[in-house]
């Protein structure tokens, strides 16, 4: 099993003739990936690395049944994007976009609570079930199946600690980049609780960074109610306060989200928190042997 | 992206939230007109700075004669102000609000600001105006209100009565409906104008029972700039470090720290991470740099020369997860730059992901002094190296 995505997943590229739309389904159509569709407005009726391309995402399910988006719409428009995907019942909607502004997204996730889609992302590398499906623009790669879980607020740090996994030859069942904004659709619990329920799953890794309490509220979580082990890594230590450190959701303000209070929460709730990056991989691998 | 305090109230003026009349001024020779124009004495001298704290640092001044107003602004202006919000170097201040003093009966407090975990813009009222609302929180949080708004509505009044008839004592009717119309011309601001925060600490009631916004603070959404056109034109590119904005000017994400090793990465948790490992190495990260996923060979060269450009860097950490930018295009991208630059201290490079092999290489054959780490522990050992040796 998998979460939220798998090889039967249908997926529609919303802004598939921009460059980054082109070029990452070019990449998740060669990882295997079913890239039933394309939706650009205006260029229905072309065809994109043998994709059909729709101006609606309304007549790209009537025509191909695609039921999970990935979006590559610039941020004026991506909250559109995404409300249109799910006024057409799309079941999980991954937007990669970055630079969306806040009060749109305030908007979106109002919107999307009306609606059975679940929203990765805004501002995310995207979601992949490694040898089934690749949602996103992660390097499909680095991954291997297997058991571990992963869910992070960040890119290339995510790829750098699916690195070490996977050396240590540890796969994952999926990972999911929640997004590095402060208005995103999910959250550290909504995927714990999938991962709890997922009997492939054995283990998780979170990997969070300053800004907001969503760790904190995960660490509550997990110490109630998530029995399988937990190793978290959070990025930003060192960052001063106040200043927004790339993520638009990485910002210490008011003294609160700073690294060492999140680190404290987690602690707190007996999870393993890995103060060095470069060990990680054999962290995970401790503490899976003594459970 | 932040506004000056006299920006913020000709906004508040704009969206119908009352504020002290006031002057701008850049230069002590433009105080003699002030006593012509603003009622007083007394006058209020504030610096225009965007850092909080002025009024600790020495920043706020309430004056009684043109003399003292002048003295109070020969101190002030065209000098570093320090508060414990700038750093030990302090803001340059370029401008002055004079204003004219008001009769303050209360202080009340009054934001407005997204709540990431709720996904909604609240509302925040307290009668301890004029304080530290962080410490008010954490000490007297009952002291605090709250009411979130519903994206799909927007403000409605009912939210305003629930917390302003909380005030002990009740201000007069007439006081009470000003104060709620108050919180909904801020909402509309806050709306209109995409902000992050909006901020009035104080709101005064007047010993004759006006309502003034005595301090006036508007942050906006970086995000949202494309479609702010004007507030971007009050963008003051002097509160910035001149480094930063140069790295804005190439579209690079560069924050500027205390430190002597400087970082060059591609994704922000990685560059967080990054700046982590160094200090855990015994170091200090001299900034942070998001080179982003689209990194090109002049994009590189930028980065190197704003690194560069602080003087107190001495060895350079590269930490690439290659997954669309291939090692190798990198690789060429930082010998091109490093030649260009005429770089003479170390380099710590640690490429990982797309054509990483081919990446090494280029830097292992070139004659510069590159030193390649295999993995993160690596380039760790390395920068500690340099900090000791």
């Amino acid at each position: 099993m998998s979460i939220l995505v798998d090889e039967k997943s249908r997926i529609v590229v919303q802004g598939i003739t921009g460059n980054e739309g082109t070029f990452h389904t070019k990449q998740m159509l060669e990882y295997g990936t079913v890239v039933a569709a394309g939706v650009t407005p205006g260029k229905g009726g072309q065809s994109v690395e043998g994709v059909p391309v729709f101006n609606t995402i309304k007549e790209a399910v009537e025509a191909e049944g695609v039921n999970v988006s990935c979006i590559f719409v610039p941020p004026p428009f991506a909250a559109d994007a995404i409300m249109e995907s799910a006024a057409a019942g799309m079941g999980v909607i991954v937007c990669i976009t970055e630079g969306i502004p806040t009060l749109d997204m305030v908007k979106g996730v109002s919107f999307l609570n009306r609606k059975e889609a679940v929203l990765i992302g805004p501002n995310c590398p995207g979601i992949i079930s490694p040898g089934k499906t690749k949602v996103g623009i992660m390097p499909g790669q680095i991954h291997k199946p297997g058991t571990i879980g992963v869910i992070s607020r960040s890119g290339t740090l995510t790829y750098e600690v699916v690195d070490q996994l996977t050396g240590v030859g540890l796969g994952q069942s999926t990972c999911i980049g929640i997004g590095g904004d402060p208005i995103i659709g999910t959250t550290f619990i909504d995927h714990l609780k999938r991962f709890k329920d997922d009997p492939e799953t054995e283990g998780v890794v979170l990997i969070g960074e300053i800004g907001g309490s969503a760790e904190e509220e995960a660490a509550e979580y997990i110490k109630g109610e998530f029995q399988k082990p937990v190793i978290a890594f959070i990025a930003g230590q060192t960052a001063p306060p106040g200043k927004r450190m790339g993520h638009a959701g990485a910002i210490i303000s008011g003294g609160k989200g700073k690294a060492e209070d999140k680190v404290a929460a987690l602690e707190a709730a007996g999870i393993t928190v890995t103060h060095n990056l470069g060990r990680l991989g054999e962290t995970v691998l401790e503490v899976l042997g003594e459970s | 992206m932040k506004l000056h305090e006299y920006q913020s109230k000709e906004l508040f003026g704009r969206f119908g939230i009352p504020v002290p009349a006031g002057k701008v001024i850049t230069a002590v020779e433009d105080i003699d007109e002030i006593p012509k124009d603003l009622k007083g004495p007394p006058w209020v001298v504030k610096a225009q700075v965007h850092a909080g704290g002025r009024g600790k640092g020495g920043g706020v001044k309430v004056v009684n004669s043109l003399d003292e107003m002048k003295t109070a602004s020969e101190t002030i202006l065209n000098q570093p102000l320090i508060t414990k919000q700038t750093g030990s170097q302090g803001t340059k201040v370029y401008q002055l609000l004079i204003e004219e003093g008001v009769e303050i009966d209360r202080e009340l407090y009054l934001a407005m600001v997204i709540d990431r975990a709720m996904a909604r813009p609240v509302m925040v009222f307290s009668q301890a105006g004029g304080m530290e609302i962080e410490e008010v929180a954490e000490s007297s949080p009952e002291l605090v209100l709250k009411e979130f708004i519903d994206p799909d509505v927007g403000w409605v009044s009912y939210l305003g009565r629930n917390m302003v008839y909380r005030l002990d004592p009740l201000p007069p009717p007439e006081t009470v409906r000003e104060l709620i119309t108050i919180m909904g011309r801020l909402y509309n601001l806050f709306m209109n104008l995409d902000c992050s925060l909006a901020e009035i600490n104080p709101l005064v009631i007047t010993k004759d029972g006006k309502v003034l916004a005595i301090d006036a603070k508007i942050n906006i959404d970086d995000n949202a700039l494309f479609r702010q056109k004007e507030m971007k034109t009050l963008d003051d590119p002097r509160e910035k470090d001149p480094l930063e904005l140069e790295a804005e000017k190439s579209k690079l994400n560069y924050i500027r720290l205390d430190g002597n090793i400087g970082a060059m990465v591609n994704g922000a948790g990685l560059a967080m991470a990054t700046m982590d490992m160094i200090k855990m190495a015994g170091a200090e990260p001299a900034n942070f740099l998001d080179v982003g996923g689209g990194a090109n060979e002049e994009m590189i060269a930028k980065g190197f020369e704003i690194i560069l450009g602080d003087e107190r860097v001495k060895a350079i950490l590269i930490n690439i997860f290659g997954g669309i930018l291939r090692c190798d295009v990198f690789a060429r991208g930082v010998l091109a730059a490093a030649e260009k630059n005429e770089i003479q201290i170390p380099i710590i490079v640690r490429l990982k992901g797309t054509n990483v092999e081919e990446g090494r290489k280029i830097l292992e054959n070139s004659n510069l002094e590159f030193l390649v780490a295999k993995d993160m522990a690596e380039a760790a050992e390395l920068v500690a190296q340099q900090v000791s040796g």
